[in-house]
């Protein structure tokens, strides 16, 4: 007990990691193959790369509080536009990127923009959004359209040694996003804001910005993956986000990445461990020739296993709001008889 | 509350505003403009297609929205003791595929198949609230581990295309109906069946467990001080979600038939008509029946943007605008409400009797 309470959530995770490391190099073995082969780590991380893009905006969304379901049709409309507008034409690539990104900026400011000033829960704000996007792409795209230029498909084909591209733009968002959140003062805000509004308010936080600053952040990175997805298609298609069900699964990896669900804890290096872990088991299950429907049933099982291993534990070590602890009111009394 | 004495459950009543007081109060909430809303729809829908008025049609709307109401009141339960349940569409999809797959043509098959699908219901809740309680995973994460999970195996079980077509009595739950009524025509059992549920659930919100629950979603920490179990509460809620799951499957089956697909996004809809009849995502506030009329709004703004001939791709972008605008306003209110300004007419002091004269208890001086 001594050891696990010492630990943070972001341990255990990178410990859930080793664990897949593990079984998967077992699992793997088994069927006569390597875990640890070139491609097969390549296929690994390639699968981090657009989880990931979407799980790192996630994370601060969720830090604030919020929830984000609008990214999966920001993903699909960002690779439409992206498509639509370079139509094969390599000096076409730079606009493209640009408006698909304003896009996505766009939408990203008026979810933050419905969430703190008309003051809907993230949720519904989110869910309202992408059903209205979800409309827009209905109706105006009836299947894939577009054609991105070669050249801007190398960025979702190539890779240093056994690192994608793709991957490595991921990690330097990251970068950027970690540095953000401990090393400038929005970032601070965003854990305030998450963690009590009313508090952060009365502390004299701004409470609008860091909520409208997360959602932009979030859809631009949804968008980046757009782009990605465009990249590695060639075309932009309007079902692409909803079909991979980015909503859900990247709060599951922001979550299994040790977040508090409710906002205000959580660390964005937890999330990309998360990531990591569903890009193993989807790996391994591939490799292992698991039968579609029952890696849903292993996705959905893993989720609330991983979940469950640090859930007890965390609610103990967030801090109380009202003392229940008997010695705690028992010392706040001498303090106060003294 | 049958523990009141006589005299002070009279005074409860004497206190109270007068009945027209309340039901404007009541109107002023969102889980009472609801209701206008969704007469204000009606008389829209009517305008644009006056046939829709005649009570033939309007009947059979009602059947027709009958399943994604009682869904919506099963949702009300999760919701309103502040947690989630996303498992929904699964378990619709769940229930209408073991429907088609175990009863077949075989009549006989019918009442075990459909106890069993009312028990696998219950456990599915069971299981959705064990975890969340007692295990302390958020809600959220769960039900979306058990939609996924659930809607899996199913799959894997029928290997992905759902097959089967239920004999045609049990179909009749769904597609059937009391016949030769006077002015309906025809009274469909959907209609019959959501009556119940929405009665049974109007009941079970004013018994202790209803009250506990609403209480329970309002401040767990306060209800569990004063003594309610609040894990078991809880879970009793997700129990009664998912059995309004596998109701609104029974529904469907007859409607739509078996298809892997008849309950996808149901868990999003529900939420959308419960969120739209004005109960507070988080717990603690919002009326039941509020609930069911936020399902009834939402199809009969569907029903209008039909015959409005405006195209069906639109239905979404409509939908979201509409439930981020309503929650936008109900959220108004209920701030104004916390701040006390719209309850000027509740902290009036209205004299209940004639204050004593001077001097009357005096001992005649």
């Amino acid at each position: 007990m001594k050891i696990t309470s010492r630990l943070t959530s972001t341990h255990i995770v990178y410990l859930v990691v080793l664990l897949t490391i593990i079984a998967g190099t077992i699992l793997v073995a088994t069927a006569g193959r390597s875990f640890f082969s070139a491609g097969n780590v390549s296929s690994i991380l390639t699968g981090t790369s657009v989880l990931g893009f979407i799980a790192i905006g996630q994370t601060l969304v969720i830090l604030v509080g919020s929830l984000d379901l609008s990214v999966p049709y920001v993903v699909s409309l960002s690779s439409l536009l992206a498509a639509g507008i370079m139509a094969n034409q390599p000096a076409n690539i730079l606009p493209g990127v640009l408006v698909a990104l304003a896009v996505a900026a766009v939408i990203g400011l008026i979810n933050g923009l419905v969430v703190s000033g008309l003051k809907v829960h993230g949720f519904i704000a989110t869910l309202g959004s992408g059903l209205i996007i979800s409309g827009y792409l209905a109706t105006n795209y009836k299947g894939s359209s577009g054609q991105a230029p070669l050249s801007f498909r190398l960025v979702g084909a190539t890779g240093l040694g056994p690192v994608p591209i793709s991957t490595l733009i991921m990690l330097a968002c990251a970068a950027v996003v970690l540095l953000v959140l401990d090393r400038t003062r929005l970032g601070h805000s965003m854990y305030a804001v998450g963690g009590d509004i009313n508090v952060a308010r009365m502390s004299g936080i701004r409470t609008s910005t860091p909520i409208i600053a997360a959602h932009i952040i979030c859809s631009v990175l949804a968008g980046m993956a757009g782009l990605l997805l465009a990249a590695r298609l060639g075309v932009g298609s309007p079902t692409i986000g909803s079909q991979g069900g980015y909503d859900l699964l990247s709060i599951a990896a922001v979550v299994l990445g040790g977040t508090l669900l409710a906002g205000g804890k959580g660390s964005l290096v937890g999330t990309l461990g998360g990531v990591l872990i569903f890009a193993m088991i989807d790996n391994i299950m591939s490799v292992l020739q698991i039968n579609p429907f029952l890696k849903d049933v292993v996705r959905g099982i893993v989720i609330v296993a991983a979940v469950a291993v640090y859930a007890g534990r965390r609610v103990v070590s967030r801090t109380a709001r009202f003392d229940d602890t008997p010695q705690e009111t028992v010392s706040t009394r001498q303090e106060v008889g003294a | 509350m049958s523990t009141l004495a006589p005299d002070r459950k009279a005074e409860l009543r004497r206190d109270r505003s007068p009945r027209k007081d309340r039901l404007l109060r009541g109107m002023r909430t969102p889980g009472g403009a609801v209701f206008l809303l969704l007469l204000a729809l009606l008389a829209a829908v009517i305008v644009v297609n006056p046939s829709f008025g005649e009570p033939g049609s309007l009947i059979r709307f009602i059947g027709r929205t009958a399943p994604i109401a009682i869904a919506a009141i099963g949702q009300y339960f999760v919701i309103v003791s502040g947690e989630f349940d996303l498992s929904m569409g699964s378990v619709v999809t769940a229930q209408v595929i073991i429907a088609g797959n175990l009863i077949g043509q075989d009549d006989a098959k019918v009442l075990p198949v459909l106890l069993l699908m009312l028990v696998f219901g219950a456990l599915i809740g069971l299981i959705n609230g064990l975890v969340t309680t007692l295990l302390k995973i958020p809600s959220f994460i769960v039900t979306l581990g058990m939609m996924l999970a659930l809607l899996g195996l199913v799959l894997y079980w029928t290997g992905g295309a759902a097959t089967g077509n239920p004999a045609d009595t049990f179909r009749q739950i769904g597609r059937g109906g009391i016949e030769n009524i006077p002015v309906l025509e025809i009274l469909p059992y959907p209609v019959l069946i959501l009556l119940a549920i929405a009665g049974g659930a109007f009941w079970l919100m004013r018994r202790p467990y209803g009250r506990t629950l609403v209480a329970v979603g309002d401040n767990a920490r306060a209800a569990a001080l004063t003594g309610a179990r609040v894990w078991w509460i809880r879970t009793r809620a997700f129990i009664l979600s998912s059995l309004a799951a596998t109701v609104a499957g029974i529904i469907l089956v007859g409607y739509a038939g078996v298809h892997p697909s008849v309950g996808r996004g149901y868990e999003f809809t529900a939420i959308t008509a419960v969120v739209l009849g004005g109960v507070v995502l988080g717990g603690g506030r919002g009326w039941v029946l509020s609930a069911a009329a936020g399902a009834f709004a939402l199809e009969m703004l569907f029903t209008l943007l039909n015959f409005a001939g405006v195209a069906s791709t639109w239905r979404d972008t409509v939908q979201g605008v509409i439930i981020v605008a309503a929650v936008a306003a109900g959220a108004r209110t209920w701030e104004r409400r916390r701040r006390g300004a719209s309850s000027a007419t509740h902290d009036k002091q209205t004299p209940i009797a004639q204050p004593p004269a001077v001097g009357t208890n005096e001992g005649g001086k």
